[in-house]
């Protein structure tokens, strides 16, 4: 009887634990691509898409909050969504490799943009329809906004892309150097399993490959992909990010005014 | 509706929507529920955009308000589901937004339809025409696109559906 109790009990915080670790991967990717696009804040190369930035970025740093909410119930020690943000070193952080390369010129900003997109688009749809409940109100409430994001960096590929022969030679190259990173959304990890969905990519391919051809570059076909960012293995820019956004909260802990 | 119901949705008509001040926080359809349960009134409100800035000053004027009208003991949670549209901006929150000089959101099917790269039509809030032209589709805040009059030379915020 102990046993059986035991083991029960295990496959709950097993499962529990899966459900803490995806939100907090699905609330990482959104607050680190956030944080990544507000340093345009400022520096956009018109006004128009410095707000545009800005807005897509308070975006997803708001739908970071809601998934680190979520995080806060699952875990049940009392945290809240600052703690998940401010409190966590590197290796906790469980976002895409993607989301944490830096911005570059406006063309690679762009491309990591509209790859990471393209991704969040299909798999919110599918969260939408998610037996999780509170995954399922959370990705039907993002769905909205990233159909915008999606439009705007698919726009700006197009712009680029069948732009002037400057611009099309700069979007080709981000679409080529971000390339690596694009795939790791498609290799699944354990605590995926269940919870987010599988065979994304087909769909990810024809969508991008669409874009891509309409902008007339060329689509990459290298298979091999840059992974690690879902399970703590990170690149050494996302200490550079955690330093920025952490340093104030960690300097002065509770801080309020 | 109970009394206390009514009471509490006349004071959180009152409550102006910190960006678009001339707005009730009710008008926009931020404030979802209010129900009357064992004599603790419960208030559910849900934000716009997931990372608006405003929903935190709305949840705690929504607070203040309540204290303010002595409606104690009651409780605010935020909802997600079913997620915000512009669909729930009441028509006297449309109107009022066009007197504001912000273009009100169309109907859902006519940024949808722009979703799929096809023009939409707006109209002009400042001099009624319909030859405009949108900017950017991501305005001064969240919920707005920047649009401009071919015909007046207006520039324009246009609160776009969702
Ligand atoms: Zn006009």
């Amino acid at each position: 009887m102990l046993l059986l109790a035991w083991s029960v009990k295990g496959i709950k915080m097993n499962d529990n634990s899966n459900r803490l670790n995806v939100a907090l991967h699905l609330g990482d990717n959104a607050l680190i691509l956030g944080h990544r696009i507000s340093e345009w804040c400022g520096h956009g190369p018109v006004l128009e898409q410095d707000i545009a930035m800005t807005n897509i970025a308070l975006d997803l740093i708001g739908q970071a909050k809601m998934y680190f909410d979520y995080a806060a119930e699952i875990e049940g020690q009392g945290h809240d969504h600052d703690y998940f943000a401010y409190r966590r070193d590197v290796l906790d952080f469980k976002n895409l490799l993607l989301c944490e390369i830096p911005n570059g010129d406006f063309a690679y900003t762009i491309a990591r943009q509209f790859y990471f997109d393209q991704w969040h688009f299909l798999l919110l749809t599918e969260l939408s329809n998610s037996e999780d409940e509170r995954l399922k109100e959370i990705a039907q409430k993002s769905l909205k906004e990233v159909t915008y994001h999606r439009r705007w960096s698919s726009e700006w590929v197009v712009r680029l892309g069948d732009g002037t022969p400057e611009s099309k030679e700069k979007m080709q190259r981000a679409i080529d150097d971000t390339w690596y990173y694009s795939g790791e959304a498609f290799i699944p990890v354990d605590y995926e399993n269940g919870i987010l969905p599988i065979g994304l990519k087909d769909q990810w391919m024809k969508n991008v490959k669409e874009v891509i051809e309409e902008a007339t570059l060329k689509m990459p076909t290298d298979e091999w992909m840059q992974e690690g960012g879902k399970t703590g293995n990170h690149t050494e820019h996302l200490g550079f990010i955690l330093a920025e956004m952490q340093y104030l909260p960690r300097a002065y802990p509770d801080a309020t005014w | 509706m109970t009394l206390l119901e009514s009471k509490a949705w006349s004071v959180l008509s009152e409550i102006e929507d910190p960006e678009i001040p001339v707005i009730s926080v009710v008008d926009l359809g931020i404030v979802r529920t209010v129900v009357e349960e064992e004599g603790i009134l419960k208030v559910a409100i849900t934000p716009t955009y997931s990372g608006c800035p405003a929903t935190q000053v709305i949840e705690d004027s929504v607070v203040d308000a309540l204290k303010a009208a002595h409606l104690e003991p009651f409780e605010v949670k935020t909802v997600l589901s079913p997620s915000w549209s512009t669909s729930m901006i009441s028509e006297s929150g449309k109107f009022k937004l066009k007197e504001y000089g912000i273009a009100p959101p169309a109907d859902d099917s006519t940024d949808k339809m722009a979703l799929m790269g096809e023009e939409r039509q707006i109209t002009c809030p400042n001099c009624g025409s319909k030859d405009t032209k949108m900017v950017s589709q991501f305005g001064s805040t969240p919920c707005k696109a920047h649009f401009k009059c071919k015909d007046c030379l207006e520039p324009f915020d246009y609160f776009k559906c969702l």
